[in-house]
C-alpha cells in the first residue's frame, strides 16, 4: 500500500506540489461517485481526500452539505463506504485520508473502524470535530492499526498549539487557509502564505493547504508559499452538482479542471 | 483548554480546530469574571431591574386540588422576555461586554433564547443575528416579530427539518468565519465545553432561589422538583439547587411527541444511546451507524435530538429521573393550568406540568413539589388553539 511519504518524496524529485481533491463518498450514487474519483486519478490526483456524509456536518459549506444529503439519500453509509474504498483501490493504488465526523467512528467502534477501514486501504482519518486535545481517543487504536495521523491547522491557531499539532502528526498537517467553514472562495486570505511559512518552520511534516481553494490560480499561490500539496473540495463537488443530469459532462468537467491543476502545480 | 469540561466521560469540545481558540478565550473570561465583585453586582443589579429576579415561588392551589397533592411553581414565566432564558443572556451578555465583543449571535427554537439575546443585543447596543429553523420561524412568528422589533436580525435556516439542531449547525458554521468580534450567546446547558458550565452558573440563580424560598414559605424542602428538559437549561438551573439534598427527587421531563414507542419524539434521555453532536459527548437520539435522528414536538423548544452533558451524568448516577410527556398530555396540561390559575404556561414547561398530572393518585396527598415554570404560554396560543379548538 502506497504511504504519503512515498508520494511527497517522488513529488519533491519532481519539484511538483500533491494534488488533492476531496469527494464525499456515494455523491450523488455509489456508481457515479466511483466513476468520479477514478476519473481524478486519471487526471492527475495524487491522493485523495474522502469523505462519509453525515447528518451534521458542522465545518462544511453548503455545497458539501448538499453532497452529504445526495450520497446520503441514495444510501450511502459506512459499511458501504468501506466497499466503495475497496473498489478505489482495485483501481489503483492512491492514499487516501478520509475526513469526517467523529460519531459515526465511535458508534462503529474507533478500534474497529481504523482496523477496517485500514484494512480497505485508508492511510488516514482526519476527524473534523476533534481537535489534539481529545484526540487521545483515536490516536491510539488509529497508530495500532497502522495509520497515519492528520490533524488541522488553522489561521488563529497559536504558535504553541501549532508546534503541539505538528508532533502529534504523521501524515501531513491540514492547513485550513481561511477562517470559516469548507467552500470556494474567489480570494485567499492574505494569512495563507505566512500561515504555511509559520508551519514550515516548525515543522518538517508535510504541509497541505484546504478550504476555500478553487482554481489553479490559487493553487500556484499555496504552492509558491511553499506546500507539499493542495486539497479542493467544494470546487469539484460543485462541478458534481451542477451537472447531476449528465454524467458524462460531469467527468468531463472534473477532469479538465484537475489536469488544469495538475498542470500549474 | 484550563478544564476538560467532563461531567463524567460526557461533555468535552468535540469542535473542529478554528473554535478552540474562541472557546480558550471564552473559558479563560468566565473564570476571570465569574466571580470579580463588578461582574457580580452589575449583573444582580440588572437581574433585578431589569430581569424582574426573584420570581416568585406560588402554591397553585387549585391546580393542587385537581392532581391531589401541592404543586409550587416557580414563576420563571414572569420575568421580563417570558422565560428563564433572560437569565443565561444577560449574564452571557455581560460577559461578552467585559470581552470587548460587539455582536452577539445566537441559535433559538421556541424564539425565547432568540428574544432574550435579542433584548439583551438592545440593551448593550451589540449588533445581534439570530440563527432560526424555518419550522420554527413558522410556528414560533410572535417571537420572531419581537426579535426583529428589537433590532436583531433573524436568519432563517433551512437546512435539516429547520429547528433547534439546524440553527446551531448554522450559528456554529457562522461562528467559524466571524470568531474574531463576535460572541455566541448559547442558549442551553449543552454544547461544547465552557458551555454547559456557564449556562448553568446563570440559570442557579433559580435553584438558589427555589430552595431558599421552599424554606421560607414551606418551612422544608419539597419532596421532589420537577422541570422540562430539551437542551436542559432551565432543569440544570433549578436541580442545581437541590442536587445535594438527596432526600428531593429530582425529575426532568422529556418531549415524548406523538409517543417515544414510534419514534417520532425528542426524549433524548429516555430513549437516546451515547454519541458526539455540536461539541459534546451526551445521549444522543440517532440510527445504527450514527445519523443524527429527526425529532419531533409539539414545543419547539424541547425538538433537539441531544441533552446536556451533566443530565446524562445525572441520570446514569440515578441522581435525577428522565421520563417522558406526549404531546396531548402537554397540551391538555397547557388548559389544567390556564383554567384552574389563569396563568398560561409554556409548552415547554406543559411538559413538567402533563408529567405531575400523571402522578395524580400516585402520590401522597401531603407530597410538595415544586415545578419550574419555566417560560410563559403566549407564544403557543395560536398552536393550542389548531389543537384545541375552543368551543363556540
Amino acid at each position: 500500500m502506497k504511504a504519503y511519504k512515498q508520494v511527497f518524496s517522488e513529488l519533491k524529485e519532481q519539484n511538483k506540489t500533491a494534488l488533492i481533491p476531496f469527494f464525499v463518498i456515494g455523491d450523488p450514487d455509489f456508481d457515479t461517485s466511483l466513476a468520479v474519483v477514478k476519473a481524478a486519478i486519471d487526471a492527475g490526483a495524487d491522493i485523495l481526500e474522502l469523505g462519509i456524509p453525515f447528518s451534521d456536518p458542522i465545518a462544511d459549506g453548503p455545497t458539501i452539505q448538499k453532497a452529504d444529503i445526495r450520497a446520503m439519500t441514495s444510501g450511502m453509509n459506512v459499511n458501504k463506504a468501506l466497499e466503495f474504498i475497496r473498489r478505489v483501490k482495485d483501481y489503483r493504488d492512491i492514499p487516501i485520508g478520509l475526513l469526517m465526523y467523529y460519531n459515526l467512528v465511535y458508534q462503529y467502534g474507533a478500534e474497529k473502524f481504523f482496523g477496517d477501514f485500514h484494512e480497505a486501504g485508508v492511510n488516514s482519518v482526519l476527524v473534523a470535530d476533534l481537535s489534539i486535545d481529545d484526540a487521545g481517543e483515536i490516536t491510539g487504536p488509529a497508530r495500532s492499526a497502522g495509520l497515519d495521523t492528520v490533524f488541522m491547522v488553522t489561521p488563529n491557531t497559536g504558535p504553541e498549539r501549532m508546534k503541539r499539532i505538528a508532533a502529534k502528526t504523521t501524515g501531513f498537517v491540514y492547513t485550513v487557509s481561511v477562517l470559516g467553514v469548507t467552500g470556494s472562495r474567489e480570494r485567499l486570505s492574505d494569512t495563507v502564505e505566512d500561515l504555511v511559512g509559520r508551519l514550515k518552520s516548525l515543522t518538517d511534516v508535510p504541509v497541505c493547504v484546504g478550504f476555500g481553494i478553487s482554481g489553479s490560480e490559487q493553487a500556484a499561490t499555496v504552492t509558491r508559499a511553499g506546500a507539499d500539496g493542495v486539497i479542493i473540495g467544494s470546487r469539484i463537488v460543485g462541478l458534481i452538482e451542477s451537472n447531476l443530469g449528465d454524467g458524462e459532462g460531469m467527468l468531463a468537467q472534473i477532469s479538465t479542471f484537475l489536469a488544469e491543476v495538475r498542470a500549474a502545480i | 483548554m484550563k478544564y476538560k469540561g467532563r461531567f463524567g466521560d460526557y461533555g468535552g469540545f468535540y469542535v473542529p480546530e478554528v473554535l478552540i481558540p474562541v472557546l480558550e478565550e471564552l473559558e479563560e473570561a468566565f473564570y476571570r469574571f465569574y466571580e470579580d465583585a463588578q461582574f457580580v453586582a452589575e449583573l444582580a443589579q440588572l437581574s433585578r431591574d431589569y430581569s424582574g429576579r426573584p420570581s416568585p415561588l406560588y402554591h397553585a392551589k387549585r391546580f393542587s386540588e385537581h392532581v391531589g397533592f401541592e404543586v409550587y411553581l416557580k414563576r420563571e414565566d414572569l420575568l421580563h422576555g417570558g422565560a428563564h432564558k433572560v437569565n443565561n443572556s444577560l449574564g452571557q451578555g455581560l460577559l461578552a461586554k467585559y470581552m470587548h465583543k460587539t455582536k452577539l449571535i445566537a441559535e433559538t427554537g421556541a424564539g425565547q433564547h432568540g428574544l432574550a439575546t435579542a433584548m439583551i443585543g438592545a440593551l448593550f447596543g451589540m449588533e445581534t443575528k439570530i440563527f432560526m429553523g424555518v419550522t420554527d420561524i413558522e410556528r414560533q412568528s410572535v417571537n420572531v416579530h419581537k426579535m426583529r422589533l428589537c433590532g436583531a436580525q433573524v436568519v432563517p435556516i433551512e437546512g435539516g427539518t429547520g429547528t433547534l439542531k439546524d440553527a446551531i449547525n448554522d450559528a456554529l458554521r457562522y461562528w467559524t468565519a466571524h470568531v474574531t468580534d463576535t460572541f455566541y450567546l448559547f442558549g442551553s446547558a449543552c454544547g461544547p465545553h465552557p458551555y454547559p458550565t456557564i449556562v448553568k452558573h446563570f440559570q442557579s440563580c433559580i435553584g438558589k432561589e427555589a430552595r431558599q424560598q421552599c424554606i421560607e414559605q414551606i418551612g422544608r424542602l419539597p419532596e421532589m422538583v420537577v422541570a422540562c428538559v430539551g437542551g436542559g437549561s432551565n432543569a440544570i438551573g433549578i436541580f442545581s439547587g437541590f442536587v445535594e439534598d438527596k432526600d428531593v427527587r429530582l425529575v426532568g421531563v422529556e418531549a415524548g411527541g406523538v409517543g417515544v414507542g414510534r419514534g417520532l419524539h425528542a426524549a433524548t434521555l429516555v430513549a437516546g444511546r451515547v454519541g458526539i453532536l455540536h461539541g459534546a459527548k451526551a445521549y444522543l437520539l440517532q440510527d445504527e451507524q450514527g445519523q443524527v435522528c429527526e425529532t419531533e414536538s409539539v414545543s419547539a423548544g424541547l425538538d433537539y435530538p441531544s441533552v446536556g452533558p451533566e443530565h446524562c451524568l445525572l441520570k446514569d448516577t440515578g441522581r435525577a429521573e428522565y421520563v417522558a410527556a406526549e404531546d396531548d398530555d402537554v397540551l391538555d396540561a397547557f388548559g389544567l393550568l390556564t383554567r384552574t390559575e389563569g396563568i398560561l404556561p409554556a409548552l415547554e414547561s406543559s411538559h413538567a406540568l402533563a408529567w405531575l398530572v400523571s402522578q395524580k393518585g400516585k402520590l401522597d396527598p401531603g407530597t410538595v413539589a415544586v415545578v419550574n415554570l419555566s417560560g410563559r404560554g403566549d407564544k403557543d396560543v395560536s398552536i393550542v388553539e389548531e389543537r384545541r379548538p375552543l368551543a363556540e
